[in-house]
């Protein structure tokens, strides 16, 4: 497995890849929160926090509708908030009648189910942005800059470095245990193999523990060679961040753009 | 990719801003708290142990099992973090393993991470670690059946969590998300429950030192048992209150300005609603949920045996 496995990164040189990490972290942050500040039913301001996504997609030029296709991850939770279509007090839209009970939806109710979901779903797009334009040390990078104590962003540069390799060792106990064992039953033979749940439990379980062991071990190694190399208990880098005025321009522009969907949501 | 999502990562969107919040605040205290503790008490050497452990976590968490029918069991793992690594060591490295979900690959909101590390990283490692501490001294079965049961109740723990944070937040009607979240995680929490005792078993045979005296594992204080006992009996208690009889809930939350409209419970979705098997009063209702518990800790006991025995 290669190390950039898990990366949503994509490649570019647009003027959003070349935007100063700390800025994209912090206008991600500050696009969430003015969509959690925005009341119920704004429509208005959340067609322009989508037109802001729209608009910063071209820029990244990754394509208008790149955030649009990858945007429905977050959606199976909104399973969560189904409820208030009929919890909320308010003039009946429609009911219907499911097994034993009367299902009744207010128009209150779906008000607050679609802008539940439109927040959900508009803070996510901003996100999957920010990841598809920043390679994922810079961001760790800039999180310490962002006054993010060292000992967490170093653990997460630890846990970024080393991912791919740990899951390679799952790869290799989850082939290995496939072809010896524990699989469910394959209807081919008509027969039982892979014993019962709790036997399966307790493989799996065994498997965790030796890739815990074969973890700690490794991290022995690692510490080893680094301390080889003259780790000195912090990491370095030869990318220092640099602030240019189209930074602070751009970040500026933001939060403005930001105050304007809080005033057009409150109209 | 292998890796499947877990019903407990929240989005962003789907809790007030006042909930994320507070849940910030509760996040960056205990954290913050973690972090002095762990700099005593660490070398430089325990810095990149803590990251692989972060990185064997996250990929703990691909190791699944079927169970039947295309559904599988996996480890959500803050107990057994805690367990084998300390509590507050565990904690930041569920930290670290919450915020790469959350970055990486949008498991998980930013704004609401505080409230993802509240719920799958702090109450977890304190119950696991906790309720674990409790028995530290006690024989190799009682240990792994303390653990089975410490893994399920975090489980319940975060999702009781989880749901209580989505209701202050008018996202979602008090009785329905807490039976639907403790439901599903009572299963899932089973199979959380099995992994650790297995791992842990695993792991007592292999490397006992590990785990020993003078190891990090036995390095928290007897705090930890009050606080993992504690946390349980909030689960205990109050799950089952909040979803046989929400109203008393609704209105603690009510007079403390977290529900803004009074809910009059239109419960058009579920009319005359009652657990069969729970009572109408509350103390009935606590009671019901005081004989689960002792019923999934004799059953994780003599699972744990079972898997002794065999092994």
């Amino acid at each position: 497995m290669h190390s950039d496995a898990f990366d949503r990164y994509h490649h570019g040189h647009s003027p959003i890849h070349s935007l100063d990490p700390r800025v994209k972290v912090l206008v991600t942050l500050a696009f969430i929160i003015s969509n959690a500040l925005l009341p119920d039913g704004a429509w208005i301001a959340f067609a322009l926090a989508w037109l802001f996504i729209l608009v910063a997609n071209i820029f990244s030029q990754l394509g208008i509708g790149f955030t649009f296709r990858r945007s429905f991850i977050a959606l199976p939770f909104a399973l969560a908030a189904i409820t208030v279509l009929f919890s909320i007090p308010g003039q009946p839209v429609s009911s219907f009648h499911f097994l034993m009970w009367n299902f009744t939806i207010t128009d209150a109710g779906l008000l607050r189910f679609v802008s539940i979901v439109v927040r959900s779903w508009l803070s996510v797009q901003m996100a999957i942005l920010l990841v598809a334009t920043t390679e994922f040390p810079k961001i760790v990078h800039a999180l310490n800059h962002l006054r993010v104590p060292t000992i967490i962003t170093v653990i997460i540069s630890f846990l970024y470095r080393y991912l791919f390799v740990l899951v390679d060792e799952v790869l290799r106990l989850l082939r290995a245990r496939q072809a010896r064992s524990a699989a469910l039953a394959v209807a081919a033979a008509g027969k039982s193999t892979g014993g019962n749940v709790m036997w399966r439990a307790r493989i799996a379980g065994h498997m965790a523990g030796q890739l815990f062991l074969r973890s700690y071990e490794r991290s022995d190694r690692i510490y080893n060679a680094m301390l080889s190399r003259g780790y000195k208990g912090e990491l370095m880098t030869i990318h220092p961040h640099h602030f240019h005025a189209s930074d602070r321009w751009i970040g500026a522009a933001s939060i403005f753009g930001f105050i304007i969907m809080q005033i057009a949501g409150r109209l | 990719m292998l890796y499947s999502p877990a019903p407990l990562h929240i989005p962003d969107g789907f809790l007030s801003l006042v909930i994320s919040i507070i849940c910030w605040v509760i996040t960056v205290l205990t954290l913050s708290i973690a972090i002095s503790r762990t700099n005593e008490s660490l070398g430089e050497k325990q810095v990149p142990l803590m990251g692989i452990m972060a990185a064997f976590t996250f990929a703990a968490q691909m190791i699944n099992f079927p169970v039947a029918g295309g559904t599988s069991g996996h480890l959500l793992g803050g107990a057994l973090a805690a367990i084998v690594l300390g509590p507050w060591a565990g904690m930041l490295v569920m930290t670290a393993v919450i915020a790469v979900q959350a970055l990486l690959i949008q498991d998980g909101g930013l704004l609401v991470m505080g409230a993802n590390i509240l719920n799958m990283g702090l109450i977890t490692a304190a119950i696991g670690y906790g309720l674990y501490r409790g028995v530290l001294g006690g024989s190799r079965s009682t240990k792994l059946a303390v653990a089975g049961v410490a893994a399920w109740l975090s489980v319940m723990a975060g999702a009781l969590a989880t749901a209580l944070q989505l209701w202050l937040s008018g996202t979602s009607n008090l009785q329905t998300v807490v039976l639907a979240m403790l439901g599903v995680h009572a299963v899932i929490g089973i199979g959380e429950a099995l992994i650790t005792v297995a791992a842990l078993g695993f792991i007592l045979r292999t490397r006992p030192d590990l785990l020993g005296e003078g190891s990090a594992s036995a390095g928290g204080g007897r705090g930890w048992v009050v606080a993992g006992v504690l946390i349980s009996l909030i689960v205990v208690f109050l799950s089952p209150f909040a979803s046989a009889s929400p109203d008393g809930l609704e209105r603690v939350a009510e007079n403390l300005g977290f529900l803004d409209r009074a809910q009059p419970a239109p419960y058009e979705i579920i009319p005359d609603y009652t657990v069969p098997f729970l009572g109408e009063t509350a103390l009935s209702t606590i009671v019901a949920g005081v004989i689960g518990l002792i019923v999934v800790g004799i059953i994780v006991v003599l699972l744990g045996q079972r898997m002794k025995a065999k092994s």
